[in-house]
């Protein structure tokens, strides 16, 4: 038997995991399950790539891959830029719709307007891109073995890296800055936190622009070693959500951590099962967790 | 003339069985405070119930009995509501969103088994030769188009009736207190969770028996008609409408019915054949917008919540 599945578990994993990581946080800060983060997912791929090609027309050359990679430097440069423009269409959102229904305290609420927000704006994708699917680069790549019968492309081993540094930053930021201990405070006790001296508004709008930086990187993962889709961030949202309820609301690591054991229990069911029921076994380990442990494996009990 | 009648006829029966997916929604969200994002799902499973139990055999699905009508009725209620007891039963003693979450997740499963399962479900081909009513007025089109709305229309009326006494009734004031302050109901010895399981059972039986309602009037049914366009459509409604008032599910139904037809009309002569799919995509952004609007400017929707109910004081104030 080929442990292909392993690999390819754990690179689903590391787009769930990233995606999971803005929706377990702005569940615990902001109090609400954000369905909006699937679009901002599909938006920061859209955006990478509408800007890598904005960027190759100003520079009027062919770009060139980079060395093994199917991808050239522009990619990289509007990775940079689409992360920032996510994070602004995160902000811009809140700014338009969650902050002024925030004033009226039900948190259900929100829910209902991050899913009328969803449908709009990936109806709106679909009608400026329309449903085909769209490609940063054609080439085929040439997997490498490694062993045990894996293979994998440069492209995938790239983006699992770029996801291990991004994981490890968050990590760092959420555990040993100014800015994480603000933020864990807010999402511990948000009346607590504005009288010892917190500026809640500010760690609010932090947790936006991260969310969807993130989203967005999930969203470049998915489209370079898949393809990129109006409903691509549709597609994630459920795993998304089991992965940040499996971890543990506000767990930055259960987030990834619950994102790589959703991916290898997709990429298993893909090989025992078969590829059509892949996106029940996301809903299967949410039921699960629900009945057995509502509080994620590294929540506070307070579910 | 006819066939403005005609097309009346059936305008209003589509908006009347979009009228009861609402008032299930309405006895879930407007009553009792559950957000479920799984309605396609439940329409889904009592159109597919319906279907199996009434068609003839020899279909390429599950099921083909060849049972009443009405017996695939009832079948649709009962199989939605068992549905909703189990995914209520893990998940209502949890958080609010949950929910949303898990019932979000069962449309998407729902969706899977439907397309997939094709000894079960017919598959992507769906379950054609579903029995209508009053078949044997086919001949006559505008005879059979009238008696299918009058059959939709009594269904629509009795359960907006009966909802209409049970909102009235001790029940659904307990439903009411529950959403309002649930410590308080809860001090007065009623348990909020039961309470809340029912409501979420009862609502989504509705919603089964208007798929089977939908079913049956079209005669075919398919995975794609219970994507997650209609469940968004069914809350858009209810939000406009007015929820937590049964008059406004009805009324919003019809209002938003009528707007998506309208602006459908519009969008064929507008935009060219090869374009239609792509602007098919702004009808939902237009109502997302609209939804959203709502949201901030007029929460209440058209109608708003009838703030009293009770068959006590009806006529007093």
């Amino acid at each position: 038997m080929s442990l292909q599945f392993i690999a390819d578990g754990l690179l689903i994993g590391a787009m769930v995991g990233l995606g999971a990581i803005g929706v377990t946080l702005t569940y615990s800060i902001l109090g609400f399950a954000n369905f909006v983060h699937g679009e901002f997912i599909a938006w920061g791929a859209y955006a990478c790539l509408v800007i890598a090609g904005l960027i190759g027309l100003a520079v009027g050359a062919d770009i060139a891959p980079l060395g093994p990679f199917s991808i050239g430097w522009t990619i990289l440069v509007a990775a940079v830029i689409a992360m920032a423009f996510t994070g602004g269409l995160a902000l811009a959102l809140d700014w338009l719709l969650f902050a002024r229904l925030r004033k009226h305290g039900n948190a259900i609420v929100l829910v209902m307007a991050s899913f009328g927000a969803s449908m709009a704006l990936r109806s709106l994708l679909e009608f400026l891109f329309t449903s085909e699917p769209a490609y940063f680069s054609r080439d085929i790549q040439i997997a490498i073995p490694l062993g045990l019968g894996i293979r994998v492309t440069p492209d995938q081993m790239l983006m699992l890296g770029l996801t291990a540094v991004l994981v490890t930053a968050m990590h760092l930021l959420i555990t040993r800055t100014a800015i994480g201990r603000a933020m864990r405070a807010v999402s511990e006790n948000p009346a607590l936190a504005r009288v010892a001296g917190i500026d809640v508004a500010g760690v609010i709008r932090k947790t936006w622009l991260i969310g969807g930086a993130l989203a967005c990187a999930a969203g470049i993962v998915a489209g370079i070693t898949v393809q990129i889709r109006p409903f691509m961030g549709f597609d994630l949202l459920l795993p998304m959500f089991a992965a940040a309820i499996l971890g543990g609301i506000g767990s930055v690591p259960g987030a990834v951590v619950g994102g790589l054991i959703v991916g290898l229990a997709e990429s298993c069911a893909v090989q025992f099962v078969g590829a059509e029921y892949r996106a029940a076994v996301a809903f299967l380990l949410l039921i699960a967790v629900l009945l057995v442990k509502p509080a994620g494996l590294f929540g506070r009990g307070d579910a | 003339m006819l066939d403005v009648v005609a097309y009346g006829a059936f305008f209003l029966t589509t908006a009347l069985s979009y009228a009861l997916i609402c008032l299930g929604l309405n006895l879930q969200w407007g009553q009792t405070g559950l957000f479920n994002v799984g309605v396609a799902g439940f329409v889904a499973i009592g159109a597919y119930a319906s279907a199996m139990l009434t068609t003839p055999a020899g279909g390429n699905h599950f099921g083909g009995y060849g049972l009443p009508i009405a017996v695939g009725w009832i079948g649709a209620i009962i199989a939605s509501g068992l549905a909703a007891a189990v995914i209520g039963a893990i998940t209502l003693r949890l958080r609010a969103d949950y929910l949303a979450i898990t019932t979000f997740g069962i449309a998407i499963v729902i969706q899977l088994v439907a397309l997939n399962a094709q000894a079960i479900t017919g598959g992507p081909f769906g379950i054609g030769f579903i029995p209508r009513p009053f078949a044997s007025l086919a001949e006559y089109a505008l005879g059979f188009d009238l008696a299918n709305l009058a059959v939709v229309a009594l269904v629509t009326l009795a359960v907006f009736l009966a909802l209409e006494r049970l909102v009235r009734s001790p029940w659904g004031r307990v439903l009411r207190a529950i959403r309002e302050d649930e410590t308080a109901a809860l001090s007065l010895g009623k348990n909020a969770n039961r309470f809340r399981l029912q409501a979420f059972v009862l609502g989504s039986a509705i919603m089964g028996l208007a798929g089977a309602v939908q079913g049956h009037f079209i005669g075919f049914i398919a995975p794609e008609n219970y994507l997650s366009a209609i469940t968004f459509q069914t809350w858009a409604m209810l939000i406009i409408g007015g929820s937590g008032n049964n008059r406004g599910a009805v009324l919003g139904a019809l209002v938003v019915w009528g707007l998506w037809s309208a602006s459908g009309a519009a969008m064929t002569t507008i935009f060219p054949p090869e374009q239609q799919a792509r602007a098919a995509a702004l009808q939902i952004v237009a109502i997302g917008v609209v939804m959203s609007l709502i949201l901030l400017l007029r929460p209440r929707g058209i109608l708003g919540e009838e703030m009293t109910v009770s068959r006590h004081l009806d006529g007093e104030t």
